[in-house]
């Protein structure tokens, strides 16, 4: 028995150890938003996050991970639909064909943890995930407006929310 | 209150009302997914929509709601370009309803088969989405929109004439009574349409033009969007497969005796002449099984084809003159040159390319002996449907097809559903059990349908003042039509679609008037499977058509905007995107240093379009876009944001391909397996954009495909300026651009 903590939830899954992450989470779990598009690591539309780093989880067998270990997922990532990247997205019509973007939006999550207001180049550095739609632009601007987004809330949360 | 029956003697109307039956008239017809046969785990909201409606069907492209929601549907396919919101723009537009309580659904193939082909054309390619269908969707808002104010002015009992509608609100003005179309929508559907329906003056379009947000953005946000790869049917199993990697080679045998004790594994199967899948209760163990399975296969007469042996073959066609098509003449080039001042020469060469969507190939299949269903990001449902009936062997009527949205198309889904026969025919073998079959990302490279490979030569003839007096183009290479679609090849042989850029009028006609003119194709095809890709093949034609035209310009020693502007006195809206690109970017003005301008125009799929793109070179031979000023007209331009979004996009699309996009060819299979080795472009790289979006009005022009032509001859003119080099040969990865 593999033991997995995913979205906050403890899971107990009958499979084999060798199993990559992606595959248990979509095929054991039925998580089907964290997508496989090369299995090799290269494009990042497996990407989730583990102790809040960004992984390409087609990569990581289950028996590697820790049951101490927080996985999130895309479908954990808010209650509603409502973290900052995904208000942006939708304020900015991010997605075109909406395959890679699950992972675009799971790495874009893991870099403002560790840097709420990145540059370009800090996105530029982090953002390695292909599209072959094409929404790098919008994915940019998407994450820039997710960081104003989230600087206010927090700002206005300092200063006892709004009215 | 007795409905009033109109215009019974309409012949088309005649027609359209046998195949649809007593329904139609009765607001009878079956919500459209309670035929989905078999209970699945989640299935898209799209799909499963009408399901749990209680509304009623106005006419095949609106049904709505008794709580006002007004459900369009879309014959299309959504693959990311849109279309699905451009075309519900459409009809609301016309129907005049309430764009905030709008949804929209996916029809079957088999129901548009079912009735006579009431949503017509499901083919989603060559940038049709929008300008192939404009007309008859907007007829069908319009004529709803007719039936459920008739419907409101009949239970009044007032004159339709006194009625007006906006936004789902039907008024009676004199008397001030109003309703909304879900109240009047059950009796609407009673109605007969109308015998003629006006459509609106573009000038009074309200939603049409404006940039609303798509309809299918939500659920791509949280995971909750179900593609293909995803969907989950009970009790189904999956499948992983493998074809020979050898173009035309077959599978002589397998020995299965080691994987069949593997965890999860049911079956192993051959599929079709050439290929073996393992099936398995989880889509993980099928492939781990697969990568086990000892596999002899019989490679064919391809065995030894390589890249050289096809260049070899390419080049023979650029002087010969067996099998040559002619595409354009216009005067005697060949005359003109050889009395032209001076004449310059060049030729430029393409490779083969992979769609590469991120979404590999798949198709989920039941088969019992009486039915066939097939879930599938298709781009041509009704294709879908042909290769589904055909490899289930039952009649097309007990088959059906169900779409999902596709997690990329670019022309891989069309007109080819190798990935639907082949799921049917592991289906089969599994009475009663869905199967989904999933290829890898390695089997997806390998079995592509390619972007076409060719070479061109081109003589252009200067006379004594530098003007072009004469072209002389001759195509090498690999026909797409030919591979593919051999029916729609010309009366001659030709493939004219090969001409794409160059034709005299139409669609894709030459931006340029030159006196003497001569384009020719030598049909060269060699065993390798082509296809449509994204933009088919201006992408080759605008780089030999626009860097050759930059050439000609330096020869003449004059500016490459001149030059061109010179050529397009009878190409107003061509000249007018060039115009707009120029003046945007500051052509003629001096860039930051170490910046280097490029451009390019062409007319493709309907639209003109052109492009500025800004490069530096480093001393090291890297290459940075910085930026891309980019003009469409496209006539009418439904979405400007989303048409923002697509030209953009085919600026990744058109730079991936010509910075990375190449399969090599050996052994007689591609030697690319992934994107570690095909690469695409990434955000590090992706230039500012800036789009210009210039409708003139008065004509349809496509938007998905058309800009991708601007983009590799922009840049690589600016990589000219930037450095004195003319490359000729793509991927832009193997040539140093040092100085």
């Amino acid at each position: 028995m593999i033991k997995l903590k995913i979205n906050g939830e403890l899971f107990e899954i009958d499979v084999e150890g060798s199993t990559p992450l992606l595959w248990v989470l979509r095929e054991q779990l039925g998580m089907t938003g964290t997508k496989y598009s090369c299995g090799i690591g290269v494009c990042g539309s497996c990407t989730v996050h583990i102790d809040g780093e960004a992984v390409r989880s087609c990569l990581i067998s289950v028996s590697s991970l820790k049951a101490s270990q927080d996985i999130l997922t895309i479908e954990g990532l808010s209650a509603s639909n409502d973290h900052p990247l995904q208000q942006a997205w939708k304020e900015l019509d991010v997605p075109q064909c909406g395959y890679c973007q699950p992972g675009m939006i799971m790495s874009a999550a893991a870099l403002l943890n560790s840097n709420p207001d990145p540059s370009d180049a800090d996105i530029d550095e982090n953002i390695t995930n292909i599209c072959r739609c094409g929404t790098f632009n919008r994915v940019r601007k998407g994450i820039h407006r997710a960081a104003d987004i989230a600087s206010t809330k927090n700002s206005s949360a300092k200063h006892g929310g709004e009215k | 209150m007795k409905h009033q029956r109109i215009n019974v003697s309409r012949r088309d109307f005649l027609i359209q009302s046998t195949a649809i039956g007593a329904g139609f008239s009765l607001g009878l017809f079956l919500p459209l997914s309670s035929r989905t046969a078999f209970a699945a785990d989640n299935v898209p909201s799209y799909l499963s929509l009408g399901a749990s409606s209680s509304g009623a069907e106005v006419n095949a492209w609106v049904e709505i709601l008794a709580d006002d929601t007004v459900v369009i549907r879309i014959a299309r396919s959504e693959m990311g370009q849109g279309t699905l919101t451009g075309l519900a723009q459409l009809v609301a537009e016309e129907l005049e309803c309430d764009w905030s309580k709008v949804t929209t659904e996916y029809p079957t193939p088999g129901e548009n088969l079912a009735r006579d082909k009431v949503w017509r054309s499901f083919s989603t390619g060559g940038s049709q989405g929008i300008r192939g269908s404009h007309d008859y969707v907007r007829k069908g808002g319009a004529v709803a929109r007719h039936m459920l104010i008739q419907a409101a002015a009949e239970q009044w009992a007032v004159p339709m004439a006194e009625c007006t509608v906006a936004s789902s609100v039907i008024t009676h003005k004199p008397s001030g009574r109003t309703t909304t179309y879900g109240k009047v929508a059950a009796l609407a559907a009673e109605l007969f349409p109308p015998e003629h329906i006006e459509l609106k003056d573009p000038k009074d379009w309200k939603l049409i033009g404006q940039p609303v947000k798509r309809l299918d953005t939500v659920d791509k946000l949280n995971g909750k969007q179900v593609f293909g790869a995803d969907l989950q049917l009970e009790g189904m199993l999956n499948a992983a497969i493998k074809a020979c990697p050898v173009f035309g080679g077959k599978l002589k045998s397998f020995d299965d005796s080691k994987v069949r004790k593997m965890p999860g594994v049911k079956k192993v199967l051959k599929v079709g002449d050439n290929a073996v899948a393992v099936v398995a209760d989880t889509w993980w163990h099928a492939k781990s099984a697969l990568d086990e399975l000892s596999i002899s296969w019989d490679k064919g007469p391809n065995a030894e084809l390589s890249s050289a042996a096809i260049d070899k073959m390419l080049d023979e066609g650029l002087s010969s003159s067996d099998k040559v098509f002619e595409g354009n003449r216009k005067g005697d080039a060949k005359r003109a040159l050889k009395a032209a001042a001076r004449t310059v020469e060049a030729t430029y060469a393409y490779p083969y390319q992979n769609h590469a969507t991120m979404e590999p190939m798949n198709a989920t299949a039941l088969w019992t002996k009486d039915r066939c269903e097939v879930w599938c990001p298709t781009q041509n449902g009704e294709v879908a449907l042909d290769a589904a009936a055909e490899a289930s062997g039952l009649n097309i009527k007990q088959c059906d097809v169900y779409k999902i949205h596709l997690g990329g198309g670019f022309g891989r889904r069309g007109a080819v559903h190798d990935f639907v026969t082949q799921a049917v025919q592991i289906a089969k073998q599994i009475p009663g059990t869905p199967v989904k079959l999933l290829w890898s990302r390695e089997e997806d490279m390998a079995h592509g349908f390619y972007h076409p490979v060719t070479k061109c030569k081109l003589i252009g003839g200067l006379d004594d003042k530098g003007n072009l007096d004469a072209l002389q183009v001759r195509i090498s290479g690999q026909s797409i039509l030919a591979s593919i679609r051999p029916q729609w090849l010309a009366e001659n042989g030709a493939d004219m679609i090969t001409f794409q850029g160059f034709h005299a009028e139409g669609d894709h006609a030459i931006s340029y008037t030159v006196p003497n003119l001569l384009v020719e194709h030598a049909m060269r095809n060699p065993p390798v499977p082509a296809g449509f890709w994204r933009g088919v093949n201006i992408n080759q034609n605008a780089i030999y058509t626009e860097c050759f035209i930059d050439e000609l310009a330096h020869a003449a020693k004059k500016d490459p905007l001149e030059f061109r502007r010179q050529l397009m006195k009878d190409h107003p809206q061509s000249l007018a995107v060039l115009n707009a690109v120029a003046d945007k970017a500051g052509w003629g003005t001096t860039p930051a240093k170490g910046v280097h301008r490029g451009l390019a125009v062409t007319k493709t799929f309907g639209s003109y379009v052109a492009a500025c793109a800004e490069v530096s070179v480093d001393d090291a031979g890297k290459l940075r876009v910085h930026r891309i000023v980019a003009a469409t007209d496209p006539g009418y331009a439904v979405n400007p944001q989303q048409i923002e979004a697509q030209v953009e996009g085919s600026f990744v699309y058109g730079l991936s391909a010509l910075l990375y996009g190449e399969c090599s060819i050996k052994d007689g299979a591609v030697e690319q397996s992934n994107f570690h080795d095909y690469p695409s472009m990434l955000i590090n790289e992706m230039p500012e954009v800036e789009v210009i979006v210039m409708p003139s009005g008065g004509f349809w022009g496509g938007i998905g495909e058309p800009t991708i032509a601007v983009a590799a001859p922009a840049v690589l003119n600016g990589i000219f300026a930037a450095t004195g080099k003319r490359v000729r040969e793509f991927p832009l990865q193997n040539t140093d651009l040092r100085a």
